[in-house]
C-alpha cells in the first residue's frame, strides 16, 4: 500500500492479490483508491501461465486433451469437448449420436456443479464463511463420483476423444444419472430457499457492479454474465451443435445486469440442466460411441484451420486450430471466457467500493487456469 | 450462420463499402470451410467499422484474436537453364532457392450477437518478423480485443498501433523473449525435457 | 520410548496418573492444531478445498481453520503449478511464516513442473526455492491422499526431538529461517535456483529428513 496524496479523499494504491482470500486463484488487481471508492482498477495476471498452447503445439492433436482438462480445472469435460469439436471440424471426423447423448449428460452435469460451486464461491466473499459451500460442495461429490466411475477420475477427466467418447457409459450408471437427477431439483430449491430474501445479499449485490449490453457485447462478454445484462445469445441455440437441437429448454435473461441478476442466471440455469438431463437420460439411442475406422493417435488432418466453441459454463470457450499437415497442431489458440469477461472488471467497479469489488470479482466466475492458460 | 453471404461476396461488399481497401481471399483446406480475408494495414480500422456498422453484417462481436507465427521459409525447385558447358549449349538442371520472408499475423474471429450468424475471419499481417512487426489495433472498434491484442504482443512481438495500454500481459514487465514464437530456445539451465521441438 | 517404559505408562495410567515426557507433549500439542494457510494456486487447489469440505474434512484432524495471513499460519500446503511469475512470491510467503513452518507440496506441479514441466513459465519444483517436508504425487491427488500426507506430516512432527544435534531447523540457533526471494530476469528467474535448498543428496540440514516416514 503506498499514500501519493493527502488531502480531501486520499489516494491510496492497493495491490490485491495474487494471495488474497478472495481473488479465486493467483489474480492481482491494482486498485487505486479514493477513500474507499474505486477510481482505477487494472487487473493483473499470468500468476499460473503455464504455456498449454505451446505444449499443445508440441504435441499430437491427441496428447493435449489431457491439458484441456487442466484449462478450467472445476470443469473438465466441457474443456474436452471445445478441444475435440474443434479437431473435428477441423478434420471432418463424424459423431455417432449415442456419443453425442453422453457428451451433453457430461456437460450438464459439469455446468450444474460449476454454477453451485460458484454461488457457493461468491457468497463465501460476501462473509457467509463456507456454509453455502459445503453445500455446493455436497451435490458436487456426488456428480463427481459419476464421473470417476464413468471416467476414471474425479476432475481431471481426459474422457472425450475426437470422434465420440473414450469408453461407453453403462445402463446401471445412467441409472445412477436419472436418480441423482430426480433429486437435484430439490437440492436446488433447498439451496435457493437458504439464500433468497437474505438481507445481506440483496442489500449487496442489488445494483451493483452493473453492465450495460452494448458495453457487454462490444467488449466480448460470453456465458451467463452477458445473458444477465440481457442479451440473448447462448451458443447451444446458436450453433446448436452436438445435438441441442433437440432438447428443450429456456435461455433465462436479466434485467438489470448487476451481481444479483449473475447470481440469479446460476440458479435458473442450475433449473434449466437438470431439465436438459431429463430429455437426454430419457431419449439416449444405444450404439457405438466412436467410430472404429477413426484415427487418433497419427492423426493428419489436411492443411487448414477451424474454430470450434461451445458454451461452456464460465461463456464461449473456443478452440483454434491451424494444422500444416502434420501431426502436430501448427497454431493452437483457446479463447478462454474468463480472460476476456474480466476487459469490462474495472468498468464494473468504477465509482464503487472496494468491498464491491469483490464479489463483482466473484460474479464473473474466474477460474485462473482458464485466464492464464 | 445462414445470413452470411459467401466469402467472395463478402469481399465485394467491403470493397464497396470502404473505397480502396484491398481485400483478399485466403482459402481454407479443411473441411470446416472457414474462410478468412486478408485486409490490409491502411484500410483495416476503417473495414473493420464497416463490418461492425453495416446494417446487412453486424458484427458487433469480436470473438477471438490470435497471434500466429509464420518463420522464413525457403522453397528449393530444380529448374532446367540453358547453359553453356564446354562450348555446347546444354540443358542443365539448377537448384535455385528462393526465401520467402516470414510474418506475424493477427487473425480476428468475428461474430454477430444480433444476427447471430458468424464466423467472419480478418487476418492482418506484418511487413516481417523482426523490425517492422507492426499492424494497427482494433481495439478501438472492439473491446475485447483489449487483452487479446495485449497477449499476442506479449508472445508474439506484434506492436498493435493504436493500442490504449500495450504492455506484457502474461510475463513480466522484465522478460525480454517472444516465447510463442516458432524459434524460441528455452533458457540453458531449463532445456526441453519432455517435448521433441 | 523403551518398551518396559511404557509398560509402566500403560500401568500408571490404569491407575489414573498420566505420565509423559515434555517432548511428546509438545509434539503432541503441535501436531493436532497445524493450522494451513489458504494457499492455492492451480487445480490441486480444489482438491485441497474438497477436503476441507463435509466429505473428507479436514479440521477433525486439527486443521481447524485456514489462515489467510502467512503471520498466523503453520503450514503452507503448495497446491498447484508454481509459475515463475509466482515464485518470488511463494518464497516471501514462506519467509513470512513464523517458525515452526511446515510446507507440503501436493501434486505433480509443486515437486517437479508436472505436466507442465516444459513450460517456459513453470517453474520445476517448489523445492527450488523453500524446503519441502512432504511431498504428495498425483495430478490432482484425491483428498485421501492429501489427508495421509496431512497424517505423515503429524508423525514426522511427533518425531522430532527437543534437544540434541537431530532436532529440528527452528531450534537451531544458526539455520536460517528465511530464504532469499529469486528475482525476475529478461529470461527466468535469477538465480534459477538456491543451491542450499535444492539438494537431492542427503547432507541437506534444512529439510531435516533424518528418516523415511512410510
Amino acid at each position: 500500500m503506498v499514500r501519493l496524496e493527502s488531502g480531501p479523499g486520499e489516494i491510496m494504491e492497493v495491490s490485491m492479490g495474487p494471495h488474497h482470500p478472495s481473488t479465486h486463484g493467483v489474480f492481482r488487481m491494482d486498485v487505486r483508491l479514493e477513500g474507499e471508492r474505486v477510481v482505477r482498477l487494472k487487473p493483473v495476471f499470468g500468476y499460473l501461465h503455464r504455456n498449454h498452447e505451446k505444449i499443445a503445439e508440441h504435441g499430437a492433436y491427441l496428447s493435449a486433451i489431457p491439458y484441456t482438462d487442466r484449462l478450467d480445472y472445476l470443469c473438465s469435460m466441457t474443456n474436452n469437448w471445445g478441444y475435440v469439436l474443434a479437431v473435428e471440424k477441423l478434420a471432418g471426423i463424424p459423431v455417432p449420436e449415442r456419443a453425442e447423448y453422453i457428451r451433453v449428460i457430461v456437460a450438464e452435469l459439469t455446468r450444474f456443479q460449476n454454477h453451485a460451486g460458484l454461488v457457493g464461491f461468491l457468497l463465501q466473499d460476501m462473509g457467509a464463511s463456507g456454509t453455502p459451500l459445503m453445500y455446493a460442495f455436497r451435490e458436487r461429490e456426488k456428480i463427481l463420483d459419476l464421473f470417476e466411475s464413468l471416467s476414471g477420475a474425479r476432475m481431471m477427466c481426459n474422457y472425450m476423444r475426437f470422434g465420440g467418447v473414450r469408453v461407453d457409459c453403462s445402463a446401471e450408471w445412467l441409472e445412477e444419472v436419472r436418480q441423482l437427477n430426480a433429486r437435484l431439483p430439490r437440492f436446488v430449491d433447498e439451496f435457493e430457499a437458504l439464500l433468497r430474501g437474505n438481507e445481506i445479499l440483496m442489500a449487496r449485490t442489488q445494483g451493483t457492479g452493473v453492465l450495460s449490453r452494448e458495453l457487454a457485447i462490444n467488449a466480448g462478454v460470453t456465458g451467463p454474465m452477458l445473458r444477465a445484462s440481457g442479451v440473448n445469445y447462448d451458443i447451444r441455440k446458436v450453433d446448436k451443435y452436438g445435438v441441442y437441437d433437440r432438447f428443450a429448454f429456456r435461455v433465462p435473461l436479466g434485467d438489470h445486469g448487476d451481481v444479483y441478476d449473475r447470481y440469479m442466471m446460476r440458479i435458473l440455469e442450475m433449473r434449466e440442466s437438470v431439465k436438459i438431463l431429463e430429455q437426454a437420460l430419457k431419449d439416449i439411442p444405444e450404439g457405438p460411441v466412436m467410430d472404429p475406422k477413426t484415427r487418433l493417435r497419427g492423426l493428419r488432418p489436411k492443411a487448414g484451420e477451424a474454430y470450434g466453441r461451445i458454451e461452456s459454463p464460465k461463456g464461449e470457450l473456443g478452440f483454434f486450430l491451424i494444422s500444416d499437415g502434420t501431426t502436430n497442431p501448427y497454431r493452437y489458440r483457446v479463447r478462454p471466457p474468463s480472460m476476456i469477461n474480466l476487459t469490462i472488471l474495472e468498468d464494473m467497479c468504477l465509482g464503487r467500493n472496494i468491498a464491491d469489488v469483490v464479489i463483482t470479482l466473484g460474479s464473473v466466475d474466474i477460474v485462473l487456469g482458464e485466464v492464464d492458460r | 450462420m445462414t445470413s452470411l453471404p459467401a466469402v467472395e461476396e463478402l469481399k465485394a461488399w467491403i470493397e464497396a463499402g470502404v473505397p480502396g481497401a484491398a481485400v483478399r481471399v485466403i482459402p481454407n483446406g479443411s473441411p470446416s470451410a472457414q474462410h478468412s480475408l486478408l485486409i490490409d494495414q491502411e484500410h483495416a480500422r476503417t473495414v473493420a467499422e464497416f463490418l461492425r456498422d453495416d446494417a446487412r453484417l453486424r458484427l458487433d462481436f469480436c470473438s477471438l484474436v490470435t497471434g500466429v507465427d509464420w518463420l522464413d521459409t525457403e522453397t528449393t525447385e530444380k529448374i532446367k537453364v540453358k547453359k553453356v558447358v564446354d562450348g555446347v549449349e546444354q540443358e542443365v538442371e539448377e537448384t535455385r532457392k528462393t526465401k520467402t520472408p516470414g510474418y506475424l499475423e493477427a487473425v480476428y474471429h468475428l461474430f454477430s450477437m444480433e444476427k447471430k450468424h458468424g464466423p467472419v475471419i480478418l487476418r492482418l499481417r506484418t511487413a516481417n518478423r523482426t523490425d517492422d512487426a507492426h499492424v494497427p489495433s482494433l481495439t478501438p472498434v472492439w473491446r475485447s480485443a483489449e487483452f487479446q491484442e495485449r497477449e499476442a504482443f506479449d508472445l508474439y512481438g506484434i506492436v498493435f498501433d493504436g493500442h490504449p495500454d500495450l504492455r506484457r500481459i502474461l510475463m513480466w514487465d522484465g522478460f525480454a523473449d517472444y516465447p510463442m514464437r516458432k524459434d524460441y530456445v528455452p533458457p540453458a539451465d531449463d532445456p526441453l525435457v519432455g517435448v521433441r521441438p | 520410548m523403551a518398551d518396559d517404559l511404557k509398560e509402566l505408562k500403560i500401568e500408571l495410567s490404569k491407575n489414573g496418573i498420566f505420565t509423559t515426557t515434555l517432548e511428546e507433549l509438545y509434539n503432541w500439542g503441535r501436531k493436532n492444531s497445524v493450522w494451513p494457510l489458504t494457499f492455492g494456486l492451480a487445480c490441486c487447489a480444489i482438491e485441497m478445498i474438497a477436503t476441507t469440505m463435509a466429505r473428507y474434512d479436514l479440521a477433525r484432524f486439527g486443521a481447524e481453520v485456514f489462515r489467510p495471513s502467512p503471520r498466523q499460519a503453520d503450514l503452507i500446503i503448495v497446491s498447484g503449478t508454481v509459475t515463475k511469475k509466482m515464485a518470488p512470491q511463494v518464497v516471501r510467503l514462506y519467509n513470512q511464516m513464523p517458525e515452526p513452518k511446515y510446507v507440503i507440496a501436493m501434486g505433480a506441479c509443486a515437486i517437479s513442473g508436472g505436466p507442465f514441466r516444459d513450460g517456459y513459465n513453470v517453474l520445476r519444483g517448489i523445492d527450488r526455492y523453500i524446503p519441502v517436508d512432504v511431498h504428495i504425487p498425483g495430478c490432482p491427488p484425491r483428498p485421501e491422499a492429501l489427508i495421509h500426507a496431512f497424517m505423515t506430516l503429524q508423525k514426522k512432527i511427533d518425531e522430532q526431538a527437543l534437544a540434541g544435534p537431530e532436532r529440528p531447523r527452528h531450534l537451531h540457533a544458526d539455520l536460517p529461517s528465511e530464504f532469499p526471494v529469486p528475482e525476475f530476469g529478461a529470461h527466468g528467474l535469477e538465480p534459477a535456483q538456491n543451491d542450499e535448498v535444492f539438494l537431492n543428496e542427503t547432507g541437506n540440514p534444512l529439510a531435516n529428513p533424518l528418516k523415511v516416514i512410510q
